[in-house]
């Protein structure tokens, strides 16, 4: 048996996941990080995108957050999102739809305000493209 | 007949009164399920950030947060959570009296006090009773999003960020199940270090980017989130409470109307007994 962790996600929402994991890789505002049982306490930033978990026994799961809070004890790992979901519940098309709309409402900015929440749209539906993209090159 | 008119009326405006009030047990009785339904899905947001919380407030970090130093309390701010609409049973009245003894006894020791009303019963209380209110929020409604909170929050964290306040506390109704609610108090700020005997050694975390960025946001989402949590829970509260207390409502007219009922069927009888022996004596004059 390969050493593993407690992990919790949250949403505001809902209990996501509770459970034994071998890794954790989340998306932190300076970059991708890779929390492996052991780990050194950290606090981050989450920026939009998966975070995927290695659970006990190496199957691995995907959710999406769009931004939070990840925590990180040497026994625990704590991910407070804003909201999360599993991958497997997203329709891509859903998500190409709003990274569309996200990029219409880009383009024809009006002011200085809409312009920095188009960003935020725009961001969140790539980060969310980007969750399926991984699941599908999983699963292909 | 004439006999008994007013205890009529009487009767048949009860029977109104109790068909109210059955209606309205039964509305809180169905809004109950949906708002424990929505507490029981915040709970672990908030639970886990109090954890997290808990673990940053026992970091040896470089950098302290505001919001961790202990500082004497000159200037105290309550946020108090009630409900918009009363009948609810004593459900706003025990916490208010409790708040009341609070502030005393602060007043007492030459501690001022600022209180942050959320909903219309507290804002219209502390308005009457005398409290510096200096924000209030109303009309919350059934579903309050965690956005409509942030306008009323952000006063009292600006309050003790500049340190017009020294200690902020949350006071709301704790659901305990569908009979019991209690009120409660919960210091927000400054943070309480949680005593863990793993926490005694000395370390820190690693702050991806900065650590205050990083914590002026985590600890802001952390007093959002615990003031979100009370006002969903005060809300399951809220139609429990005004279940109970439209049941009662309910079975007391159910008994006012049953005495009514038979004081008039003895004023009924009385009269044709009188009637009768009326009748009787007058054949026997003949």
């Amino acid at each position: 048996m390969g050493m593993s962790v407690h992990c919790d996600i949250v949403s505001a929402e809902d209990q996501i996941f509770s459970g034994l994991v071998e890794m954790v890789i989340a998306t932190g505002s300076e970059g991708d990080l890779g929390i492996a049982p052991g780990h050194t306490p950290l606090l981050t930033r989450l920026k939009p995108g998966p975070v995927r978990i290695i659970r006990q026994g190496g199957e691995e799961e995907v959710f999406y957050v769009s931004g939070g809070f990840l925590e990180v004890q040497p026994n625990l790992v704590t991910v407070l999102a804003d909201t999360a979901m599993r991958a497997e519940d997203m329709d891509e098309a859903a998500a190409e739809e709003a990274k569309r709309a996200a990029e219409k409402a880009l383009a024809n900015k009006t002011g200085e305000f809409e312009y920095s929440r188009a960003a935020v749209e725009l961001a969140e539906a790539a980060a969310r493209l980007r969750t399926i993209q991984h699941l599908r090159r999983k699963s292909g | 007949m004439a006999v008994g008119k007013e205890i009529r009326n009487q009767i048949s405006s009860i029977k109104s009164t109790q068909k109210i009030t059955s209606a309205m047990e039964m509305v809180a009785a169905s809004k109950m399920r949906k708002a424990q339904d929505r507490m029981q899905t915040t709970r672990p947001y908030a639970e886990k950030i109090r954890t997290v919380i808990g673990h940053i407030a026992n970091a040896n970090a470089e950098y302290r947060h505001k919001y961790m130093e202990e500082r004497p309390s000159k200037r105290v701010g309550y946020i108090v959570i009630s409900t918009d609409r009363g009948l609810c049973g004593g459900l706003n009245v025990n916490l208010f009296k409790r708040l009341a003894v609070e502030m005393r006894a602060k007043a007492k020791e030459g501690v001022e006090i600022d209180l942050c009303a959320i909903g219309q019963k507290g804002a219209m209380f502390f308005r009457n009773y005398g409290g510096n209110v200096v924000s209030a929020l109303t009309h919350i409604g059934d579903a309050p999003s965690a956005n409509d909170l942030i306008g009323a929050v952000k006063v009292m964290l600006d309050a003790y960020g500049e340190g017009r306040i020294d200690r902020l506390f949350l006071v709301n109704n704790r659901f305990v199940n569908t009979m019991t609610q209690t009120p409660e108090f919960t210091q927000l700020l400054p943070l309480k270090p949680v005593d863990k005997d793993e926490f005694k050694h000395h370390w820190d975390y690693l702050y991806e980017p900065d650590a205050k960025p990083l914590l002026d946001g985590l600890l802001t989402r952390f007093v959002e989130s615990q003031v979100y949590q009370g006002v969903v829970e005060n809300l399951a509260c809220e139609q429990a409470a005004r279940m109970i207390a439209m049941k009662s409502a309910t079975d007391n007219a159910g008994d006012i109307i049953k005495d009514l009922q038979l004081a008039y069927n003895k004023a009924r009888q009385a009269a044709i007994t009188q009637e009768i022996s009326e009748i009787v004596s007058g054949a026997a004059a003949v």
